[in-house]
């Protein structure tokens, strides 16, 4: 019988999270609530030193006197931060030297991940940091690493094995008071990343962090630190699954990038936090600050995936402070049923001939809400600066909004900016033309989709992308109208 | 092969096909001309099962099979193949990655693996070949930038990989010219075999030329007028569709 667009709805409405599950392990919790006690709290237990508890402590006082920002568009529940508990730490205290160690259920949980450990050892050319609930559990490849100097560690081991480094560059890029969510993340991150490529070093392999959220009513606030030295290379992936939940939970991550003069970062990540059910309940409120700055002819790009989360507000930004740097922005966001997003970049050029290019491709369905926000800046110094954007939108349904709010602000007459901005819907007769080659409603949406994905996905590493492209099929699983 | 029998058709309440029988036999090739709006694409689409087309009454049988409720996947699947008039754009998909992706899903449906690589790459440069298609054009977006003709080749090339037991052209010639005309005809008559049909749909005789029928059926209102042989086709030429009505 033929595949209505009612059936395609209900089927849709069915569909449950791929990844709602939950793992029992008995977690090291805090109680709940935030005050410069829990602050310190936070810093004694992962034995930091006195610095940085200090400057943790600056950020709370700093964020204690911010106010949630609230000019994105995105409607939602401000979250109680006396409600949230600050810190959860699987138990087991010490570091494995051997998968043999991890607690099972742990290693249960990835295999449902698809990304278990003795797979992702297998698979050379990939060295994971496993960060679930906030400790990094496993770190694998290290070895390889640390041979061409390169430091890959969670960012608790940084602050005490690496505290120069840290001190010089944490908090150089994303200020602690930039915005009320770095300031909270400044004072509570929990952990997270840290990287360093030294001078003239190229990564040899692809370096990936996976992050969970796992505890219940556990809020997390992740730091990434990645650091490329002069004339140095590093591809960074980030993946991130996050189990069922009837109640929000928030991640304010916060990432910094640094590429020194000849360097370049590849920095992709794709998100499927938990979104919410299909009557907008639940789901992971996904408020991130990321940003680079772009010394002399450095590069940074961002590639994102965001499939996930209730409400989204994250705009991963290049700074081009030096000449003939370059940022590139690519992004696919996808929403559906009651997701909100508010994403997109910041390209802000300060040195001459500077270049960037932002891709955006959003897509929405159900009664979701998804906006593009960028904003392209030219300073007056930039002399030359260039800019390509490109936002395109694809609608499935009658019900769903894309958005696109683009900010251009040029203080140099000899910059070139250019926006190309495009909308679309997936049509009837591309189905029934899929169709009538044997290919069912849902595989021919996932094809369109990739499609439409096609410039973005391309610029994923290849592993990533094969991941990227299930999920946007999962995303989207008959949601056409 | 194909029986519709006393089919009735209408797009948002309003008929369009009145009645139409027709039989098709394997090895067979019928033409089916007509007037604009007589209803020569209702009838394509209603073989092929678009859901856009409310089938009030009549039947379609298939290799004996009843196909009227099957969705339109499940008909190509049993192997009708419908070449469109205006073939759709679907930026971002090569060539090669659709008539894969429509390949295997066909040999999914029917139970089988997927067509390995190296097979798959050996009868697309095979069936290319057959209709002088370049290898830069198989890595193009699907249709999207295409010229009439190309778009036109395209389809028969994907009849060509998908070796389907019913082929309907539905106004294959249109935006054809007389070189691209002979290269598609060319390639629908080396398709053809004695088990599987062929049912062309054109307006003008011009393609007749090329793709000889068996069979000519006139359409008029949404009803077959006259049935007859290949002569039929050069009678209509001659004498315009108005000797018909």
């Amino acid at each position: 019988m033929a595949y209505t667009e009612e059936e395609l709805k209900k089927e849709l409405e069915t569909q449950e999270y791929e990844y709602g599950f939950v793992t029992e392990i008995d977690a090291d919790t805090f109680s709940k609530g935030l005050s410069e006690d829990v602050v310190r709290a936070i810093s004694k237990r992962k034995e930091e030193p006195n610095w940085m508890t200090e400057w943790r402590l600056e950020a709370y006082r700093s964020w204690k006197k911010m106010k949630e920002p609230e000019w994105s568009n995105v409607k939602y529940i401000k979250p109680d931060f006396q409600e949230i508990s600050y810190y959860s730490a699987p138990k087991s205290k010490d570091k494995y030297e051997s998968l043999d160690e991890v607690d099972p259920e742990l290693l249960k949980t990835f295999e449902k991940l698809g990304i278990s450990v003795n797979e992702q050892k297998k698979l050379a050319g990939v060295a994971v940091d496993i960060v679930v609930d906030s400790v990094s559990v496993a770190t694998t490849f290290r070895e390889t690493l640390s041979k061409k100097g390169i430091i890959f560690c969670s960012i608790s081991e940084a602050i005490r094995e690496y505290p120069d480094l840290v001190k010089k560059y944490i908090g150089s890029v994303i200020p602690r008071k930039d915005n009320f969510y770095s300031a909270l993340n400044s004072a509570v991150f929990s952990d997270g990343s840290f990287c360093y490529i030294p001078k003239g070093v190229r990564c040899p392999m692809e370096l990936s962090t996976y992050f969970r959220i796992n505890q219940a009513g556990t809020g997390q606030f992740e730091r990434t630190l990645v650091i490329a030295d002069e004339g140095s290379y590093v591809s960074y992936l980030e993946g991130c699954t996050a189990p069922s939940r009837d109640e929000n939970q928030l991640h304010a991550a916060v990432v910094e990038l640094i590429a020194l003069d000849n360097a370049e970062i590849k920095y992709s990540t794709v998100q499927n936090w938990y979104p919410g059910n299909k009557n907008g309940k639940g789901g992971v409120y996904n408020f991130v600050t990321k940003r680079g700055i772009c010394h002399t002819n450095s590069k940074i790009s961002w590639t994102q995936v965001e499939t996930g989360s209730a409400v989204t507000w994250k705009y991963p930004s290049c700074i081009l402070k030096g000449d003939n740097s370059i940022g590139e922005f690519y992004s696919i966001a996808v929403t559906n049923n009651y997701q909100q997003a508010d994403t997109g970049t910041k390209m802000i050029h300060i040195g001459k001939n500077t270049k960037s290019t932002i891709i955006s491709k959003g897509i929405s369905a159900g009664k979701s809400q998804n906006s593009y926000r960028g904003l392209v800046q030219v300073n007056p110094r930039a002399e030359n600066a260039r800019n390509f954007s490109q936002c395109d939108s694809l609608l499935m349904g009658n019900k769903c909004g894309a958005h696109t709010f683009p900010y251009i602000e040029v203080k140099n007459n000899t910059a070139m900016v250019e926006h190309e901005a495009s909308t679309s819907k997936i049509g009837e007769d591309q189905i029934f033309y899929c169709n009538q080659r044997g290919i069912d409603t849902e595989k021919a949406i996932a094809l369109i989709v990739n499609g439409f994905s096609k410039e973005v996905l391309n610029n994923l590493p290849m592993e990533f992308a094969v991941e990227a492209q299930k999920l946007l099929e999962i995303s989207l699983e008959g949601s056409v109208g | 092969m194909l029986t519709i029998d006393n089919l009735h058709v209408s797009i948002e309440g309003k008929a369009i096909l009145n009645g139409i029988n027709l039989n098709v036999r394997a090895g067979e090739v019928h033409a089916i001309m007509g007037p604009n709006g007589s209803g020569k694409s209702t009838l394509s689409a209603a073989i092929a099962g678009n859901e856009s087309y409310d089938v009030v009454k009549g039947d379609i049988l298939f290799k004996g099979e009843n196909i009227i409720e099957l969705a339109p996947e499940e008909r190509a699947h049993k192997g009708i193949f419908l070449s469109f008039q205006y073939p759709i754009e679907i930026p971002g998909i090569t060539v090669t990655n659709f008539i894969k992706t429509s390949i295997n899903s066909n040999l999914k449906a029917r139970g089988e693996s997927d067509m390995p690589a190296n097979k798959m790459l050996k009868k697309i440069r095979e069936k290319a070949a057959l209709l002088e298609i370049d290898s830069k054009f198989l890595s193009r977006s699907l249709n999207e930038g295409f010229s009439g003709g190309e778009k036109k080749r395209n389809e028969i090339f994907q009849m060509a990989m998908l070796e389907p037991s019913l082929s309907i052209l539905d106004e294959t010639d249109s935006g054809l010219d007389i070189d691209a005309l002979k290269i598609v005809a060319n390639g629908v008559n080396k398709l053809k075999n004695k088990s599987n049909a062929i049912i062309v749909i054109t307006h003008y005789q011009r393609l007749l030329d090329y793709i000889i029928p068996d069979y000519v059926h006139v359409l008029h209102e949404g009803k077959i007028v006259k049935s007859g042989g290949k002569e039929l086709a050069h009678e209509l030429e001659e004498k315009g569709y108005d000797w018909i009505k």
